[in-house]
């Protein structure tokens, strides 16, 4: 339990305020729709279902508001800069945006349809009165017209068509609503996780319909159908004059009641957030503007190809990732990559894998310039091939590899092609320390990499080779322990390695440390961590599948103790 | 978009619609609705199409995920044959089965949803995919060779006796005590 408060404590409470103003905000406006004098006779009509409507109403003007946040990711970018000064754990909360942007999704989900249930409600029981079904007090109030001196209660004024149906696409809340709703379901259905992962144009398409939601939703209290009974003079007392709907404009206690409709109010919520979202896309317009000039091109075994650019102005840090977009291939598309590449370098590289139609479509195209090309050859020889081979880049953006010069002592486990930031984080980690660089104030990493196949190592191995040499000869072997785990062996790699069993150097990777098979067994990993590190914080970074990361959040939250002065686990998870 | 199998989003879309369908129709009659007939009707159906839906078909290329307990729907939809396997019958269910729902405000949008999940279906069936039950992998047996049930009759060849006797000469050597004898002379 306590473990859990060091490493879960911070998200709990950002999700404990938020659900605690969604909860306040439902039974304030609520009881506001249900006590208030005011709606005394559109309650008459409507019942307790007015206010069952209004109350998830208040919820979601409140969850659009936040919903369109998270997903700044330039805004948030700039955050994180500024809490550069902050403790740890409002960095690692901006870490979770799209958690919280789901969790939002959610919410607005299950508003929507307690909404929508309650006005379905509402809608029929309007539609009755009108058709004079109910009580006297009731048909008398629907009776009220739009005169000179009297002023609806009920918006369905006509008594000819009988269904609510009719109602429902006629009026601006009801064909918005309708609208947006439907809009609202495409974008979710489409954003099941097992669409998402599969084929993310479909998800990413799709998603836009928010631009409709939106404009729905702004629009969709304009009808101000939702009345409310307004002061006259001489007031109206409702108490006695609801029994005595005849006299009503003809004796004094009961001048003719006014009625008005709200005020509508979402804009207010969501102006902000949609000013703030155009600024978002704005930026990101004008960073793919920028020109991106290449440096070098390289095909890497196992389909991964390998880009140096050149940015003007561009300023990176380890692990961070940037989009990229290529107008050549598809417009609207931008993907994510984690950069390999170091700070100190004067370039920022990118090794995308093949994992996908815009992927594929890249690789085929950068395979038709000539291995190796560099410099004023490659632009040549590209402006030979394609003069439209632009790129665009945005970024970079932040993630929690940022931060893992800030622990003493560090774990990172990368998965498969997971490894990317690391590989930028190591590759800074040699450049600093031939710089002795001072900000570093990490004393000891440990590096897991588990992947499957051989083939994949080489890019990565080249640099694990130049670094052990590196450390060797600085006589720094302790500063990092690294350990691969090959968890795609068979037969015939288990009789190779024991033929080669007495080498020095692994047969696979050529690196001094030899690789292991299998999956590791974190225990023991954890166990020897906090056995070399009897006092210190150890940040744990991962980048690989879900499933991994519950295994290690659950180990770091097992592995932590309370006592500050004693090791402690601290779990960190990019996510693409 | 090349890859995209169609039929997954046309599933998650019926399933949606068909929940939304129910909803509207349990609201529909709960609160006894003008044309509460309607909403009854789309009980029913909703529950049809969840029925159907629930199952999630095999992927033409890459890992199918299933969805919890789907096995003994998977058995049940695959017992229809043809009719289910086949999209285009589905679209054409679905786009008749929505028709109804037009006609109460509680459930046309289970209507319209469910009307946009048979479009998807319809390119999913002109792309020419079909539903294929995910059904759990047999472990299969290495089929045990046949020399096992006919061993063999004689004894391996052996080099010529001359070689084989023990040399008394060499202690080291004749040290071995055969338990039988192995020379062909005695």
């Amino acid at each position: 339990m306590a473990n859990c408060i060091v490493n879960y404590g911070f998200s709990s409470f950002i999700l404990f305020v938020w659900m605690a103003i969604n909860i306040f905000l439902f039974v304030w406006f609520y009881f506001f729709y249900d006590l208030g004098p005011q709606f005394f006779y559109t309650r008459h009509i409507l019942g307790s279902a007015l206010a069952w409507a209004r109350a998830p109403a208040a919820v979601l003007n409140f969850n659009c508001m936040l919903i369109l946040l998270p997903v700044c990711r330039n805004l948030l970018s700039l955050l994180r800069g500024s809490f550069v000064r902050c403790s740890r754990t409002m960095r690692k909360q901006l870490d979770k945006n799209l958690t919280f942007h789901k969790l939002v999704a959610y919410m607005i989900a299950l508003m929507t349809a307690v909404h929508t249930i309650a006005h379905l409600f509402n809608l029929e029981r309007y539609n009755n009165s009108r058709q004079g079904v109910y009580d006297e007090l009731s048909t008398a109030l629907s009776d009220l017209a739009d005169t000179e001196n009297t002023t609806y209660l009920n918006p369905i004024r006509i008594t000819n068509l009988q269904i609510p149906t009719y109602f429902g696409f006629t009026s601006i809340a009801g064909l918005t609503g309708v609208v947006i709703t439907l809009a609202l379901i495409l974008i979710i259905t489409s954003s099941m996780e097992v669409i998402r992962r599969s084929y993310f144009e479909v998800f990413w398409y799709t998603h836009h319909l928010f631009i409709i939601f939106f404009a729905g939703l702004v629009f969709h209290g304009a009808g101000r159908i939702v009345r409310s009974q307004q002061r006259t003079n001489p007031p109206h007392n409702t108490t006695f004059c609801k029994d005595h709907p005849d006299d009503w404009g003809q004796i004094p206690e009961c001048p003719i009641p006014q009625f008005a409709g709200g005020f509508p109010q979402t804009w207010m919520y969501v102006i902000g957030p949609m000013v703030i979202y155009i600024c978002e896309r704005l930026v990101r317009f004008i960073r793919y503007m920028q020109s991106v000039r290449y440096k070098k091109i390289v095909m890497r075994p196992s389909k991964v190809l390998e880009l140096q650019l050149i940015k003007n102005g561009f300023k990176m840090e380890v692990g961070q990732y940037v989009f990229v977009n290529c107008p050549a291939i598809s417009q609207l598309e931008w993907h994510p990559f984690t950069m390999t590449s170091a700070p100190e370098e004067d370039f920022f590289s990118i090794h995308i894998r093949s994992a996908g139609d815009w992927t594929d479509k890249l690789i085929d195209i950068m395979k038709k310039v000539p291995e190796g090309a560099e410099g004023p050859n490659l632009v040549f020889l590209l402006t030979k091939f394609l003069f439209a081979l632009r790129l665009g880049v945005d970024g970079p953006f932040g993630t929690a590899s940022e931060d893992v010069f800030d622990y003493e002592v560090s774990m990172l486990i990368g998965a498969g092609i997971g490894v990317t930031p690391f590989a930028s984080i190591l590759k800074s980690i040699w450049y600093k320390f031939k710089d002795s660089d001072p900000k570093l104030r990490t004393r000891k990493i440990y590096f897991y990499w588990l992947c499957r196949e051989t083939h994949a190592f080489e890019w990565f191995a080249d640099l694990l080779q130049v670094l052990e040499k590196e450390m060797e000869e600085r006589g720094m072997g302790d500063f990092l322990t690294y350990k691969l785990y090959l968890t795609g062996w068979d037969q015939s790699h288990a009789t190779h390695v024991m033929v080669h069993f007495d080498k020095d150097t692994d047969v696979v990777t050529g690196l001094k440390q030899k690789t292991h098979y299998g999956r590791p067994i974190w225990d023991k990993e954890f166990e020897q961590v906090r056995k070399e590190n009897p006092t210190s914080i150890v940040g744990t970074f991962l980048c690989g599948p879900e499933a991994l990361g519950k295994v290690l959040e659950k180990k770091c939250a097992k592995y932590s103790d309370v006592d500050p002065r004693k090791t402690r686990f601290y779990f960190n998870k990019e996510n693409f | 978009m090349g890859k995209i199998e169609w039929a997954m989003w046309a599933n998650e879309q019926a399933l949606a619609s068909g929940l939304i369908l129910l909803t509207g129709g349990i609201v529909g009659v709960a609160g006894q609705f003008r044309g509460w007939q309607f909403a009854a009707y789309a009980v029913a159906a909703g529950v049809f199409v969840c029925l159907l839906e629930y199952p999630r078909s095999k992927r033409a290329k890459g890992t199918s995920v299933e969805r919890t307990g789907q096995y003994c729907f998977t058995v049940c939809v695959k017992a229809f044959g043809p009719l289910t396997r086949n999209y285009y019958v589905r679209a054409f269910l679905h786009a008749a089965i929505c028709v109804p729902g037009g006609f109460m405000l509680a459930t046309v949008l289970g209507c319209v949803c469910l009307g946009i999940a048979s479009l998807i279906y319809l390119a999913a069936a002109i792309r020419g995919e079909h539903w294929e039950p995910i059904l759990p992998r047999k472990e299969i047996r290495k089929p045990v060779g046949e020399s096992i049930k006919n061993p063999p009759q004689n004894p391996p060849p052996r080099p010529p006796p001359e070689m084989r006797r023990k040399q008394a000469g060499d202690l080291e050597k004749s040290a071995y005590d055969n338990p039988m004898s192995v020379t062909d002379d005695e």
